[in-house]
């Protein structure tokens, strides 16, 4: 059976526009906000998501990336692969509020990887999870704060996000 | 399970992936928790035959930095230099359970034998093995320069077109034999300088070219300039008559080092013989790596313990292109 | 049984004709048919040779019984169609006295698998500083005949003049181990490109060959006979080439790993194929092989040198040189110069069997096959291919360089003065030889 297309350009752009407001909504007092995509399509969407909430209320938040897979749990289960940059913005993350970005949430285990990396950079004041798709199945005890699409799927079923900046194309799709 | 046994076999698409993890790693030294949790659980066994206190000092920091346990045998006081053999020796360490082994002898070709004769099948490290190889120095080496070069441009580059004077004993020197190997795999134009009693026979088929005097090595203006440690010992032996004379030949002496380009790199892999073989004027100078040549060990060490020690699976070729 | 019939054996690889074998010789030769009592061999399809004859085996007898002894040696040597071992004088006690080598020779005897001719040294305790009792050990039961300090060169030009002149005295030839020690001072292989990709010390060829240089213009100067071990380089060639061109009184040896292997397997840095002198380049071994067939070189000797396990199972620096030969020569002899068209049967014959026999002053060899000839001889189907394994060595020591490697022959039959050795390709107990040569003796 061929991929089903879930959401189309038009339907991420405004999911991720929806997060942005969320994000700034949820915002409480005046804090820096950091978005930290993690690789590799996170780092684009946490990009975008930034500069829309630049267009808003610009100066509060930057963007960057955090790499996990020094941290992952499956690590010595699986062939070593190389790991990608961290970009942590200049000013760390120290009493900031840090807004992880994920193209899918599915078991929960990338996000713990993630929590353990944050907080070997700093200590943040909070620490939220956004996501384009929340595809269910998970783990661990782990929700997320804002969600562009919630997908309920099969495990047996793939869910795809591909980003212009990294696939050429725009689009989420699911297939069995 | 896959090793890092030398540089001759190193591709350059392997090599540019392995020095791009080393920056991954090195972004991981001004963190608030510099330690990362990619090798928990796991044993990394320094195995040193031969004493050297940098080396094994660089690859326990690497190994603590990645959350290994470390263990380390050294010869002096323990049963290795009572003669107990290198078989026996690879026995006990994979009774131990040992993931990992970084090994440095006085005989070249004991890693290979550790890693090809069927004793243990850890990843095996070779932390230099007797006049053969000492291929993270190398890679620490080629690291140095590719980051003074292209600073935070780094990632992905090789070396074409920089141009690299080694000099010294080349004819003992594990250091300028992995330098070699790796630096022409990714691109460098490399210059040896020696006597011709300090060049290997036979030097005329490796990738190089060949000088016999130091100041025609110079003139061509390389971008880096390594000099090598000179035994005392080999006066004796007849490769140069006496130290006076090497190092007015071969030496980076001050006059020879005023005259390099600003720019230039003046590199060497310690420990130094100040006054023989460098001149302290060019040591303690602004364009000398040889502290950043420490600091990048480190960064190289833990990206070769992680890319050979961390995933699992016998198919897997962490480093990649290896033979 | 010691009447044997042999059977349509290609004789020297030519036509093939029966051989008959009554008390330890060749009784007739021909179109035979089958007598009474007799033990007939079918030797259809394969080659009949002399006995074949080692001037270089180390049986390591007295004092290094853990890698061989005479027995486990000639054992080895009957399985590879030897019926003659010349042993190495450097065991412990050195063979460089009467005794010692009388005591190798008779266990030689005692065991009854091959004749053990002993080596004497040249230089008491092949220490190279004093000559050894060289009219002694000639005169001795084991009438030694060939002198060398082999594993040592006699590198004192004096005293080498000496030893030849002395030597001649006692119709000796003085084997030489050619190596000079300075230009190889911690030597580990082959001096070249590889051995300085590899980092391990250089033995380069001209240490064999200055020495080489040397000692035919102290042959021709004394007029004496000189032999020349394990000859292994192109240049050690062209120079006994000259010298025999020249009128001088030398001969020359070369190993069967020199006329296979070649330096590339120490990228492995397995020490099975560490050797002295080491194994060259591939233009070496075919100037080696060349040599062979023109002459130039005139025996094939297998340089024997067994060790223990762990003399090899280390690093290559610490391991001890050298690789077992006897029961993989003739196969490795086939391959590289047989089945390569440099040399017929009937030349293997002469390079393996009569040349060596005449350098060691054996009796018996000059006229292979021929009736009246003492029953020294080996079967080899040339047709048979294996991949060598150590299971197909039979000394005690496994340090066969050929492991996994596809080697073409094999020795189906040897008889040792009349006496089977092996049979059927299997060597015959201790005891079978022992009763059989007693009943040849005395039957």
């Amino acid at each position: 059976m061929a991929a089903r297309t879930v959401l189309h350009d038009a339907d991420i752009a405004r999911a991720l526009r929806r997060i942005a407001h969320e994000i700034l909504e949820s915002r409480r007092g005046d804090g820096r906000l950091v978005l930290l995509g993690i690789p590799t399509r996170g780092v684009a969407l946490a990009e975008r998501i930034q500069s829309v909430i630049d267009e808003i209320e610009p100066g509060v938040s930057e963007a960057g990336a955090l790499d996990i897979t020094l941290y992952r749990d499956d690590l010595a289960r699986t062939p070593t692969r190389a790991p990608a940059p961290t970009r942590i913005p200049a000013g760390g993350i120290d009493d900031a509020v840090v807004v992880l970005v994920a193209d899918v949430l599915y078991s929960g285990r990338t996000i713990r990887a993630a929590l353990d990396a944050i907080v070997d950079h700093g200590r943040p004041r909070a620490v939220r999870l956004a996501v384009l798709v929340d595809r269910g199945h998970r783990e661990l005890p782990i929700r997320a704060d804002f969600v562009g699409k919630n997908l309920p799927s099969a495990t047996s079923e793939r869910v795809s996000v591909r980003l212009t900046e990294v696939d050429g194309v725009e689009e989420v799709t699911i297939e069995p | 399970m896959r090793h890092l046994l030398s540089t001759r076999d190193l591709e350059r698409a392997s090599a540019i992936r392995l020095l791009d993890v080393a920056e991954d790693m090195a972004q991981t030294a001004d963190r608030a928790v510099r330690t990362l949790p990619a090798l928990r659980d796991k044993t990394v066994v320094n195995l040193f035959f031969e004493d050297s206190t940098r080396t094994r000092l660089s690859f326990e920091a690497a190994a603590k930095r990645l959350s290994a346990n470390v263990i380390t045998f050294s010869a002096k006081g323990s049963s290795v230099s009572k003669g107990e053999s290198l078989k026996d020796t690879a026995q006990t360490l994979l009774a131990m359970g040992a993931d990992a082994i970084v090994v440095r002898h006085h005989d070249s070709g004991a890693a290979h034998r550790l890693a090809n004769a069927g004793w243990i099948d850890a990843a095996i490290i070779n932390a230099g093995d007797g006049t053969h190889e000492h291929p993270t120095q190398a890679l620490l080496d080629a690291f140095t320069i590719r980051q003074r070069r292209f600073g935070a441009d780094a990632r992905g580059r090789g070396l074409d077109g920089v141009r690299v004077a080694i000099v010294g004993d080349i004819l003992h020197s594990r250091v300028a034999r992995s330098n070699v190997w790796l630096l022409h795999a990714l691109g460098a134009d490399v210059h040896l300088v020696a006597p011709r009693t300090l060049l290997p026979h036979g030097i005329d088929t490796w990738p190089v070219a060949v000088h016999e005097h130091l100041d025609e090595a110079l003139a061509l203006a390389p971008d880096a300039v390594m000099m090598l440690r000179i035994q005392s010992e080999r006066m004796r032996d007849a490769f140069f008559p006496s130290a006076r004379e090497y190092g007015r030949e071969w030496g980076l002496t001050a006059e020879r080092f005023a005259a390099l380009g600003p720019d230039t790199m003046v590199m060497h892999p310690g420990p130094m013989n100040r006054g023989l073989e460098i001149s302290s004027v060019a040591a303690d100078s602004s364009g000398s790596t040889v502290l950043a040549q420490v600091t990048n060990g480190v960064f190289i060490r833990m990206a070769v313990l992680y890319l050979l020690v961390a995933g699992s699976g016998s198919d897997a070729d962490p480093i990649g292109g290896q033979g | 049984m010691t009447a044997l019939l042999i059977r349509g054996a290609a004789l020297l690889g030519g036509a093939p004709a029966d051989l008959r074998v009554r008390q330890g010789v060749i009784v007739d030769r021909g179109s035979l048919s089958a007598e009474a009592g007799e033990r007939v061999i079918d030797a259809e399809g394969l080659v009949a040779l002399p006995g074949l004859v080692d001037l270089h085996t180390h049986l390591r007898e007295p004092g290094g019984e853990a890698s061989e002894t005479v027995l486990t040696g000639t054992r080895a040597a009957a399985a590879g169609g030897f019926t003659v071992v010349h042993a190495m004088a450097n065991t412990t006690p050195v063979a460089d006295t009467a005794g010692v080598v009388e005591q190798v020779h008779r266990l030689g005897q005692r065991a009854g698998y091959a004749d053990v001719r002993p080596v004497g040294a040249v230089t008491v305790g092949l220490a190279g500083e004093q000559l050894a009792e060289i009219g002694a050990m000639a005169r001795s039961a084991a009438r030694v005949r060939v002198f060398s300090d082999d594993g040592h060169c006699v590198h004192d030009p004096l005293l080498m003049r000496r030893a030849l002149e002395y030597v001649a005295t006692f119709d000796g030839v003085v084997a030489q181990h050619a190596q000079e020690p300075r230009l190889t001072v911690g030597a580990q292989m082959n001096e070249g490109a590889l051995s300085s990709e590899l980092g391990l010390a250089g033995w380069p060829a001209v240490a064999e060959e200055a020495i080489i240089a040397r000692d035919v213009l102290l042959a021709e100067h004394v007029g004496a006979r000189l032999h020349i071990c394990h000859l292994s380089t192109a240049g050690s060639v062209d120079i006994v080439r000259w010298a025999k061109a020249r009128g001088i009184a030398v001969t020359a040896e070369v190993t069967p790993h020199h006329l296979l292997l070649t330096e590339e397997l120490a990228r492995s840095y397995d020490a099975r194929f560490k050797v002295n002198p080491p194994l060259r380049r591939d233009e070496d071994v075919h100037a080696l092989r060349a040599a062979l067939a023109d002459g130039t070189i005139d025996i094939v000797a297998t340089d024997h040198a067994p060790h223990p396990v762990e003399a090899k199972e280390c690093t290559w620096a610490e391991a001890a040189f050298g690789m077992v030969g006897l029961e993989s020569a003739l196969s490795v002899v086939q391959q590289a110069v047989v089945e390569t068209g440099l040399l017929d049967w009937a030349a293997v014959a002469r390079a393996m069997s009569t040349a060596p026999a005449a350098i060691g002053r054996v009796e018996g060899y000059d006229e292979p096959l021929a009736e009246g000839s003492p029953a020294n001889l080996t079967l080899v189907d040339p047709a048979h291919r294996r991949s060598w394994a150590v299971s197909d060595l039979r000394g005690r020591s496994t340090n066969t360089p050929y492991t996994a490697r596809e080697l073409p022959g094999r020795i189906v039959t040897t008889v040792h003065r009349g006496v089977l050795t092996v049979d059927g390709g299997e060597l015959l107990g201790p005891e079978a030889v022992i009763a059989a040569h007693q009943e040849v003796d005395h039957g």
